[in-house]
């Protein structure tokens, strides 16, 4: 398990109050994970808090899963 | 009595005479307030009158690169924005006919699109910190229009509806927004009316006067205050009597 998808999956758990299994890779925010548009807003800004960058608006709109949010953080941050 | 006390403001257009009203209002409850205008001898004065309590930027509106680095430096002032007041407004009056572009997008720039930058830029503190108010200064023209004014009426029409929708936003995080629509007040953007216009005006006005700026900032704390907590998405009409919604 990667260093990034240990620390998304802990800060989805604690903003969408979900259990810890549940949070995989393939998991939709919105779809399988119920969260609302203004969720996963506020998971954006959360990560970029987290990993110290900063996620334009355009790319945020496609990070829809937690392995969006993982690729595209892994992709900044090397 | 109204208490803001360890709430923190942001103000716009606050050398204006409901600007100054809204400064004094928020201070007297007890909040930290950051005012911005573009009149600097003004805001300098206003400051002095206030203390300790109000912070002052110098910003124009109109250039709206300038927003974002406003916005971060009351919040770093401050120490965030609980409470976002929207006052800032300009008039270029013109009849329909006669409207030149310019006079068209001034108009919708300062007073509709900065509304627009200036809460999008606050915001998102108030999302992750789940609390905050949002109060736009409209007006009544936005609601019931007037001959040589479609510029301006149709920003503050466009403010009330910008509102309703983020209202539903933003709702599920203890933010609300609100708009308050003043009739016709006494300060420098009505002092050009003719006496003729006043008099006039003033037959349709129920309670026979012009409003003050004091008339209008009371809702304005009474907004960004925690008894205010059930209302949004709602336009609260100063008006005197002259129109009834």
């Amino acid at each position: 398990m990667s260093d990034t998808l240990e620390k998304v999956q802990a800060i989805v758990v604690e903003h969408l109050g979900v259990e810890a299994e549940k949070v995989s890779a393939s998991a939709s925010f919105i779809e399988d994970l119920g969260a609302d548009s203004l969720d996963t807003v506020e998971l954006v800004m959360a990560f970029e808090e987290e990993f110290g960058i900063e996620i334009p608006d355009d790319a945020a709109e496609s990070i829809l899963s937690v392995g969006d949010a993982i690729s595209f953080i892994d992709s900044v941050k090397k | 009595m109204i208490n803001l006390r360890e709430k923190k403001a942001l103000l716009t257009g606050a050398s204006g005479g409901i600007g100054k009203a809204v400064a004094r209002e928020l201070i007297a409850a007890g909040a930290n307030v950051c005012l911005t205008g573009r009149n600097e001898e003004e805001l300098l004065k206003l400051q002095n009158e206030l203390g300790d309590n109000a912070d002052i930027i110098i910003a124009d509106l109109s250039d709206h690169a300038n927003i974002i680095s406003l916005v971060k430096e009351a919040e770093e002032k401050l120490g965030g924005i609980d409470i976002l007041v929207n006052n800032a407004g300009i008039t270029k009056d013109n009849i329909f006919l006669r409207m030149s572009d310019e006079e068209w997008n001034d108009v919708i720039d300062i007073n509709l699109n900065s509304t627009f930058k200036m809460t999008k830029a606050v915001i998102r503190g108030m999302v992750k910190r789940r609390y905050g108010r949002i109060i736009n200064i409209t007006s009544v023209i936005g609601v019931a229009g007037m001959a040589g004014q479609s510029n301006y009426s149709a920003s503050k029409a466009a403010i009330i509806g910008m509102s309703k929708s983020l209202a539903q936003e933003v709702g599920s995080r203890s933010i609300t927004v609100n708009c308050i629509a003043p009739g016709f007040i006494e300060t420098n953007m009505t002092a050009g009316l003719s006496e003729a216009r006043k008099e006039e005006i003033l037959k349709s006005i129920v309670v026979k006067r012009l409003g003050l700026p004091e008339d209008v900032s009371g809702a304005v704390s009474y907004l960004a205050s925690d008894s205010a907590s059930y209302i949004t998405g709602q336009t609260i009409h100063i008006n005197g009597g002259m129109l009834m919604i």
